[in-house]
């Protein structure tokens, strides 16, 4: 008997982003707040990452709940119902759990379900990782409109004492809607990693570093007493960085990879209207519009000014404000790249939405 | 293969253009950080540069040895012979 000949989901041409959102939220962190709790300046900060303030959400508002804000929004701009949903990805790696995911919570909670989810976890490059997927998932068939998430609730995994990169983290969420579309509205990945240097950016301690330190403390008798607890709690995982290590790469390497995306979307910088970086610090976004020798028509995005670092979140954040401050972008090409912690970095060129 | 006069002369060229410091000020026994007042980002920006122009490697473990004017262009020298 011949193996019968089964179906294929069959390919799509074209997609683009379909619709925008985002959510900032409340708490507005100052250089002096900051410089409570590090020995800085307002002028050292700002020199140093071009930071004025950094927004943070109060302790009640979760990853989710900002997921959500940014999604509903993404969906109405998109004129997407949340049924119309054949994917949902939700780039973080401040949910503070590692299963179950945020995506399924969130899917459940925009009236998705049974739409596929999960969780990306890509740092900084995690929103550029998920426009890669969705990408792919609508191309190949296997989904129409996909809904990416980039969310981050940094605040949570910081230390304030941390000189290396807890003061420039903020909190935020962005999220697109991509589609089909009849033209091409987003071009090719580049994207990769190097876990060589996993250490460049990492978090300070796993969580079975808490778990052993508990154990101990207990079979001591020790767990109640004021000491043991505080070495505890020094023990939760809070972010740092090798900065020189981090910046050598993140300028002259991305700047490649940068380059490497407006070859394979078949455009110069020429071309572009727009370059909207990962918001990590205003000397790397400086020197990669000098290494990418960018005309000065092109609007670069410096969000990072009041919102800080945030991760996942940064991109759409900034494309979002940009577009806000200069509507008349809409519709021109965009050159977006992420990297970060793993290491792992992913860049496209986009049709701004 | 350059001299440690000529590698001087380049370093203080780079130094120049990251920082806007006078060429002449970029002596041998003078700190980077401590005299010539450069932060770690300009740090890593005048080290990328010196690498391209003199043809060595400067690993980044290597970076914070390098307190010195002095210290940068005896590495560099080493690294090219």
């Amino acid at each position: 008997m011949s193996t019968p000949v089964i179906k294929q989901a069959s390919l799509r041409e074209h997609t683009r982003i379909h619709g925008l959102g985002i959510y900032r939220p409340s708490v507005v962190v100052t250089n002096e707040d900051v410089c409570q709790w590090i020995d800085s300046s307002d002028e050292w900060i700002r020199q140093r990452t071009g930071i004025v303030t950094r927004r943070r959400a109060p302790r009640d508002v979760s990853v989710v709940d900002m997921a959500e804000a940014a999604a509903r929004e993404a969906l109405a701009d998109a004129g997407i119902e949340a049924s119309q949903l054949g994917a949902v990805l939700v780039s973080t790696v401040t949910h503070p759990h590692a299963t179950p995911s945020a995506a399924a919570q969130l899917t459940d909670r925009l009236g998705a379900t049974p739409a596929p989810a999960y969780d990306i976890s890509a740092a900084c490059a995690g929103y550029c990782y998920g426009i890669a997927q969705a990408d792919a998932l609508v191309h190949a068939g296997s989904a129409e409109y996909v809904l990416v998430v980039g969310v981050e609730k940094l605040s949570d995994f910081i230390d304030n004492g941390d000189r290396t990169i807890s003061f420039i983290l903020g909190d935020g969420a962005g999220a697109v809607v991509i589609g089909p579309s009849d033209s091409a509205g987003i071009g090719p990945s580049v994207w990769g990693s190097d876990g060589s240097k996993h250490g460049a950016i990492r978090m300070s301690h796993s969580l079975l570093e808490i778990r052993d330190y508990s154990l101990a403390a207990a079979a001591g008798g020790e767990g109640t007493s004021a000491a043991s607890a505080e070495a505890q709690a020094a023990l939760w995982p809070t972010m740092r960085q090798d900065g020189q290590t981090v910046f050598r790469w993140a300028v002259w390497e991305m700047a490649k990879v940068a380059q490497q995306a407006l070859d394979a979307a078949g455009i110069t910088s020429a071309d572009l209207v727009a370059f909207v970086p990962h918001q990590a610090n205003i000397r790397i976004i400086d020197e990669m519009v000098k290494q990418l020798k960018l005309p000065e028509h092109v609007q670069v995005a410096r969000d990072i000014v009041d919102a800080g670092n945030t991760s996942a979140a940064s991109i759409p954040l900034a494309m979002h404000r940009l577009l806000k401050e200069q509507p008349a972008l809409s519709g021109g090409l965009a050159l977006q790249i992420g990297f970060g912690a793993g290491l792992v970095f992913g860049a496209q060129v986009i049709v701004l939405p | 293969m350059a001299s440690n006069e000529e590698i001087l002369a380049g370093l203080a060229e780079i130094v120049n253009e990251e920082t806007g410091l006078a060429p002449e000020s970029v002596e041998m026994d003078k700190s980077f950080t401590d005299d010539l007042d450069i932060d770690s980002i300009s740090m890593m920006t005048i080290v990328v540069n010196a690498e391209e122009k003199f043809g060595v490697r400067i690993p980044d473990e290597e970076v914070k040895n390098l307190k010195t004017v002095g210290d940068a262009v005896n590495f560099i020298s080493g690294a090219q012979s």
